[in-house]
């Protein structure tokens, strides 16, 4: 073990100047990060941010290109071997064995995590009631639904009682439903000490994480708590509605005094910044009397718009 | 030492009830050496008879007419027209209508007296074994003539009746392990990639050895199940002798299979998806018949395909078991053989080692 200290109180993880390059492309590009232990920690980014490039380099199934990583106390990719033992890891799309039973599967995971005797029967029938699988225990994998499949790698990722969880965006294809079920699931693991790092694109679940760091085009563009993050929004959220919304959006972008603009549904989200103001006097102007104008209550979506457009900003600077 | 026999027994009953619940990998397991031997057995028969033959008798005389009708005797050709002369008999041969023409010209008798050639054989030389019959013709005797005086007799060991089958079927164990074998360790492990599988796997505590291992052991049993439904088809049905010790017989299977596996490891590397692990299994098995000396003798193979021939495993394991089964040869007389295969083995192996990384990069 090469600890060098940095993750053996409460953090654990711990990355410095993190890049990783797929030939001409900087899949990752020099983050920082600081992961508290016992807290769930969300990803957050369009795909192709790269957030599973950066949860592979955290478990060492890629090297890094440049940075340092330390998880658990383990310096990688170097001591990845050692590492496994203490992770879960639920990979983006299923990868579980169809043909083996949801049991199979289980008594597969905890002989490769050298579960023995009793302890090992303990596991196993502990993660069938908890994650509700004891009556399908003997369907095969290939044949459940979208739901239970995400119960079973959820139970496969934790059969070994792992330190750190890292999930790939594991709600990507399951129903609402099943996506709260599952994150009290998480939120259950967290409280018994488990850290958790998942990636997501739903905006309600990055909402829930106790810290989340947002993802654009390989850069850590806002690394904080969500309530902080939408607090410190640079400027106030105005929502516009009616039937001109493109119009709308159109002179806003030209207008000064207007940080970002985005579309959800049939809104338009306009953030003005701080220094106008009344806001929402100020867009009523801009687009016109004939649109219903009003000030609303920042969300996720505005820090992920307004985040991702400095970013651009800055690069055509 | 403990933790890795638990995960190697984890994989390796895994991999057993994935066996047992893949209806078409256990259908090949039985079907493909059942298939291949009753077509190599049967259909592969390398004594050809009955070739369609033309003739052009311009002597047509008592004893040209007596010669024709012996060489038809012989059931190497049936005549199945006459023409005009030895220009139709080209054309006819062209056309593929006969494989083989005699040609008796007009001085067929003063040709006989002064003990000349009497005549002409056109043979289809595009196919060898129909040349290498054909040719057998030139020597048959003339009518009247006595024997002509050998001077050595012929006696033929090990296979007295000369059957193809029992040339043919001790090699095709050969053969069938090798295409079996080889096809379904590529496709076993590019099968776990391509579903997602292996990215779970390496990020568990599974070291790359164990999971190599659980996944070649329990298709050296399959292999083993395939030797002996090969031997007791060639057995019941073509009655190939098994003069040779089973223990050895087995262990020089089990050697070769182990080989063959090694380097269907290998191809599981480099194939990316289940149809390049395939397409290489072909790319390999091509060279393996064509030049392990189970088709075409070695002996008359040119010298760099000789020493091509001496790398792949089949070759090695062809002289092994026709020694065994047909010679009763023991093991101690092919120390050569054993190490080649052994040597193939663990360069196989190697090279998996080396390019197997518990990565995705």
């Amino acid at each position: 073990m090469t600890a060098s200290g940095k993750t053996n109180g409460d953090i654990a993880i711990h990355v410095r100047g993190l890049s990783r390059w797929f030939g001409n492309l900087k899949a990752v590009d020099d983050i920082d990060l600081d992961i508290q232990r016992g807290r769930i920690y969300g990803f957050l980014g369009p795909n192709g941010s790269g957030k599973s490039t950066t949860i592979r380099l955290l478990c060492g199934l890629l090297e890094p290109s440049e940075g340092a990583v330390e998880v658990l106390g383990y310096t990688m990719p170097g001591d990845a071997e050692a590492l496994r033992r203490r992770i879960g890891y639920m990979t983006q799309s299923f990868s579980l064995y169809a043909d083996l039973s949801i049991r199979e599967n289980l008594e597969f995971i905890a002989d490769v995590y050298t579960l023995r005797g009793d302890h090992r029967r303990q596991r196993i029938a502990d993660c069938l009631e908890r994650y509700e699988l004891e009556a399908i225990a003997r369907q095969r994998a290939g044949t459940l639904s979208g739901g239970q499949r995400q119960r079973l790698a959820l139970a496969a990722a934790v059969l070994h009682e792992p330190e750190l969880l890292l999930l790939d965006e594991p709600t990507s294809a399951v129903d609402p439903q099943n996506r709260r079920d599952f994150w009290d699931r998480l939120f259950e693991l967290a409280e018994a000490g488990t850290t958790i790092l998942v990636s997501t694109h739903y905006m309600d679940e990055a909402e829930r994480c106790h810290r989340l760091a947002i993802l654009d085009r390989g850069r850590l563009v806002a690394n904080d708590a969500p309530r902080s993050l939408m607090n410190d929004l640079p400027g106030k959220v105005v929502e516009v509605e009616g039937d001109k919304l493109r119009d709308a959006r159109q002179a806003l972008a030209q207008a000064a005094g207007i940080i970002s603009t985005a579309m959800l549904g049939t809104r338009l989200r306009v953030l003005v910044a701080h220094e106008v103001d009344d806001p929402q006097q100020h867009v009523r102007k801009i687009v016109g009397n004939e649109m219903n104008v009003e000030s609303a209550r920042p969300s996720l979506e505005d820090v992920f718009v307004a985040s991702t457009t400095e970013q651009q900003e800055a690069e055509h600077a | 030492m403990r933790d890795a026999l638990l995960r190697f027994r984890g994989i390796l009953f895994k991999e057993f009830k994935q066996l047992r619940r893949d209806r078409l990998t256990f259908g090949m397991i039985i079907g493909v050496p059942l298939l291949q031997i009753l077509l190599f057995g049967y259909a592969i028969e390398l004594d050809v008879r009955h070739l369609a033959a033309g003739v052009a008798d311009q002597a047509n005389t008592q004893v040209s007419r007596r010669y024709l009708r012996e060489l038809e005797g012989s059931q190497v050709i049936d005549i199945i027209r006459a023409y005009p002369g030895p220009a139709a008999l080209q054309q006819a041969l062209d056309r593929g209508d006969i494989n083989v023409g005699v040609f008796l010209p007009g001085d067929f008798e003063e040709r006989r007296e002064r003990g000349q050639p009497v005549g002409q054989l056109l043979v289809n030389g595009s196919d060898p074994t129909i040349e290498g019959i054909a040719r057998q013709l030139s020597n048959a005797p003339l009518p009247g003539d006595s024997q002509p005086p050998s001077r050595l007799v012929t006696r033929t060991f090990y296979n007295p009746e000369r059957r193809s089958e029992v040339q043919i079927v001790p090699g095709l164990i050969g053969v069938i392990l090798n295409l079996t074998m080889v096809l379904f360790t590529a496709v076993a492990i590019v099968r776990e990639r391509e579903r997602g599988n292996l990215e779970l796997l390496i990020t568990t505590p599974v070291k790359t050895g164990e999971l190599m291992l659980g996944k070649l052991v329990p298709y050296i049993l399959i292999g083993l199940v395939q030797v002996t439904i090969i031997l007791l088809v060639g057995k019941w049905l073509f009655e190939v002798p098994m003069r040779g010790s089973l223990v050895d017989l087995y262990l020089a299977s089990g050697l070769f299979i182990a080989a063959t596996l090694s380097l269907g490891l290998l191809i599981s590397t480099l194939a990316k998806t289940q149809f390049q692990a395939m397409q290489l299994t072909v790319f390999t098995f091509l060279p393996a018949i064509l030049l392990s000396g189970f088709m075409f003798p070695f002996e008359g193979m040119p010298k760099i395909a000789q020493w091509i021939a001496e790398v792949i495993p089949l070759t090695h394991f062809v002289r092994l078991v026709r020694g065994i089964l047909l010679r009763a040869a023991s093991l101690d007389s092919f120390a050569l053989e054993l190490s080649a295969l052994t040597a193939f083995t663990l360069a196989m192996l190697l090279a998996t080692r080396l390019r197997f990384h518990k990565r995705l990069d």
